[in-house]
């Protein structure tokens, strides 16, 4: 049978989420591997700018946009998704393991009697069309295959930043409207959203994270985290004792019981490196660590080191990083 | 410190401690409280799928006050998937009467994220997952949940019956006391097979499985850290030229 890929992209404040060109990433290598056809699905309302953004980027994109998908439903984000699948015959259905894709892919494997993966940190599709994907388990100390068959369909969530995101590539895709709304009245209402980003990036989604940890010694002092943060683009983030501590809210706690992160570079600043703290970034492609103690297991786990007090590395680390990216 | 075993298969077992999982223990705390709220006769039942040991995390959760236990318990279910874990789950709930089924937002062996949303798919039930507030309505028809997702916090309620998974910060779960430890001796757990739950061979074990888990693995060595010396001046400089020109992350 020949693949057909569907893509699920999110959108936040009417803007596409990059988490979005990612999965076009590895929704494009299985396409490639298999010969198969990709589509992407955007829904909610007013997607006609994010839908054209991803169309711009090569993929072809079903757009579900009604004032009954205005704010998120589970329950009317898993109807649409499996009657699209189902309508247009998608065996395989690619997520970012985003809050969204944590909650939609479960239930959507349940209506389309698929095989499931999630938090894939790794994927290839094997010549007999099936995945092969590793995802970290005993929460990220060791990694396990597991090979989807069986079944007609496939589901799988992919870790942010797992893919490279994709770029414009030149032949854009079209955008077909597809006239869906909720059929079902949903039994679960979201009645109050309340945005914590305050405009910054998600902690999950930065391609550069910033941490510290309990050596900051006061909520006030981590604005010299903020500061290297802002300098590089960043995300905040923080170790547990930092977040125990109250300098932090637990929003930007890192590993075991906080978030899992992985981003392009990741900055541990006076973090010791536990290993509820390391299973939560040991992913990162490069880990920059800055501690006063030269045997900090910080640093078995990370590919620069600075050893120094980070009250004075870290505000001269961001005076050169804005001289090098020119950033007042 | 974990380590795998010869064959690759799994993790060393020997020696491990087992404990309820930790979003579990917010479950059952949530249904206790849940209990104490509405009175009269309602009750907390615990289910559970797994190997022998299991009733001994069952008993934890009769001992923190739960009414009941069922304990799904049958070899063929072993190297089963979690849809298929969820596929038996649901069964048993299909048997018991409820309007609330609690569950963790993630066990922290396999780490799917999966059994619970997919058993509220099973059972029609809406699920609202990952909850950090539940508050029941007084006539019990609804409860209104918090929940903290990317960018924000939501606010949502639900119609009753329906399945919550929780999160941290939901709740403080109790320890179970010496006389709860007692009691729950004598609280009736039951023991039901796949053929209990009207399973079939090609509903359990690797036969109903989609997803097959084919090896266990380390984790990817790092090469050894580059330690940059010298004065903060020159140690920052030179980490920003390494970061732009060897590792070209900025
Ligand atoms: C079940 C469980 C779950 C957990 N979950 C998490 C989790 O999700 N996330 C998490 O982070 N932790 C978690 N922990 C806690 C974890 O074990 C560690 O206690 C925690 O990560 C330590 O935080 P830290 O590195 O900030 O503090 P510490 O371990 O106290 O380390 C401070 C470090 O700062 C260095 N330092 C001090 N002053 C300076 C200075 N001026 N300049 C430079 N360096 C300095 C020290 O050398 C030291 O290495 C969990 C623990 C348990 C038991
Ligand atoms: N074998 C099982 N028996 C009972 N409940 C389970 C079982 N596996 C998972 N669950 C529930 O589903 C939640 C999510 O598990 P998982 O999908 O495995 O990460 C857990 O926190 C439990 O509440």
């Amino acid at each position: 049978m020949a693949a057909k890929i569907l893509i699920v992209g999110e959108v936040t404040n009417g803007a596409l989420r990059k988490t979005s060109l990612e999965v076009l990433t590895a929704g494009r290598a299985v396409a490639e591997k298999t010969g198969g056809e990709l589509a992407g699905v955007l829904i909610g309302q007013g997607l006609d700018g994010a839908a054209g953004n991803w169309a711009a980027h090569g993929v072809d994109v079903k757009q579900i946009d009604d004032a009954s998908y205005a704010g998120y439903s589970s329950e009317g984000y898993t109807e649409a998704l499996t009657r699209l699948v189902q309508e247009q015959s998608f065996n395989i259905v690619l997520f970012a393991d985003t809050s969204m894709g944590k909650d939609l892919a479960p239930a959507l494997a349940v209506r389309t009697d698929a095989a499931l993966a999630t938090d894939v940190v790794e994927m290839e599709v094997g010549d007999d069309g099936y995945l092969r994907v590793v995802h970290p388990i005993f929460t990220g100390k060791v990694n396990a295959e597991f090979v989807l068959q069986n079944k007609g369909v496939q589901v799988a969530t992919l870790r942010p930043h797992t893919y490279p995101a994709a770029t414009e590539n030149g032949s854009a895709g079209n955008v077909e409207k597809l006239a869906y709304a909720v059929q079902k009245p949903p039994r679960a209402v979201v009645q109050e959203f309340v945005s914590t980003s305050g405009g910054k990036v998600e902690l999950t989604e930065a391609d550069i994270v910033v941490s510290g940890g309990r050596s900051l010694k006061s909520e006030e002092n981590f604005a010299i985290i903020e500061a290297l943060a802002d300098a590089l683009g960043g995300a905040v983030g923080a170790s547990r004792a930092a977040v125990d501590a109250g300098y932090q809210p637990h929003s930007r706690q890192v590993g075991q019981t906080g978030k899992v992160v992985n981003p392009t570079l990741y900055v541990a600043c006076g973090i010791s490196g536990a290993i509820q703290h390391l299973v939560g970034m040991r992913t990162s492609k490069v880990i920059v660590a800055i501690n006063k103690d030269a045997n900090a297991p910080i640093f078995q786990n990370a590919d620069y080191g600075i050893v120094g007090d980070l009250f004075e590395v870290v505000p001269i680390l961001t005076e050169e990083c804005k001289a090098l990216l020119g950033k007042e | 410190k974990i380590r795998i075993a010869g064959d690759e298969k799994d993790i060393v077992r020997d020696g491990i401690k087992y404990v309820m999982n930790p979003y579990d223990e917010y479950a059952v705390e949530q249904a206790l409280v849940t209990k104490e709220k509405v009175g009269g006769d309602s009750s907390v039942t615990v289910v559970s799928l797994g190997p022998a040991r299991v009733v001994e995390t069952l008993r934890t959760a009769l001992a923190m006050g739960a009414d009941r236990a069922v304990h799904l318990s049958d070899d063929a279910f072993e190297g089963q998937d979690v849809l298929a874990t969820a596929r038996a789950l649901s069964a048993a709930l299909r048997a018991e009467s409820f309007e609330v089924v609690f569950a963790g937002k993630m066990a922290i062996d396999d780490n799917a994220s999966t059994v619970a949303t997919a058993v509220a798919e099973m059972l029609d039930l809406p699920h609202v997952n990952m909850i950090q507030a539940f508050e029941l309505a007084d006539d019990a028809s609804r409860a209104t949940v918090r929940r903290r997702v990317d960018g924000g916090e939501e606010v949502i309620e639900c119609a009753l019956p329906a399945l919550f998974t929780c999160e941290k910060g939901l709740n403080e779960p109790r320890y179970a006391s010496l006389t709860g430890i007692m009691k729950a001796k004598k609280k009736p757990v039951e023991t039901k097979s796949a053929a209990d739950l009207d399973l079939g061979a090609e509903q359990v074990g690797a036969a109903g499985s989609g997803t097959l888990q084919m090896r266990v693995m380390a984790l990817p060595e790092r090469g050894t850290c580059k330690f940059i010396e010298g004065e903060a001046r020159e140690a920052a400089r030179e980490l920003v030229q390494l970061l732009r020109n060897e590792a070209k992350v900025i």
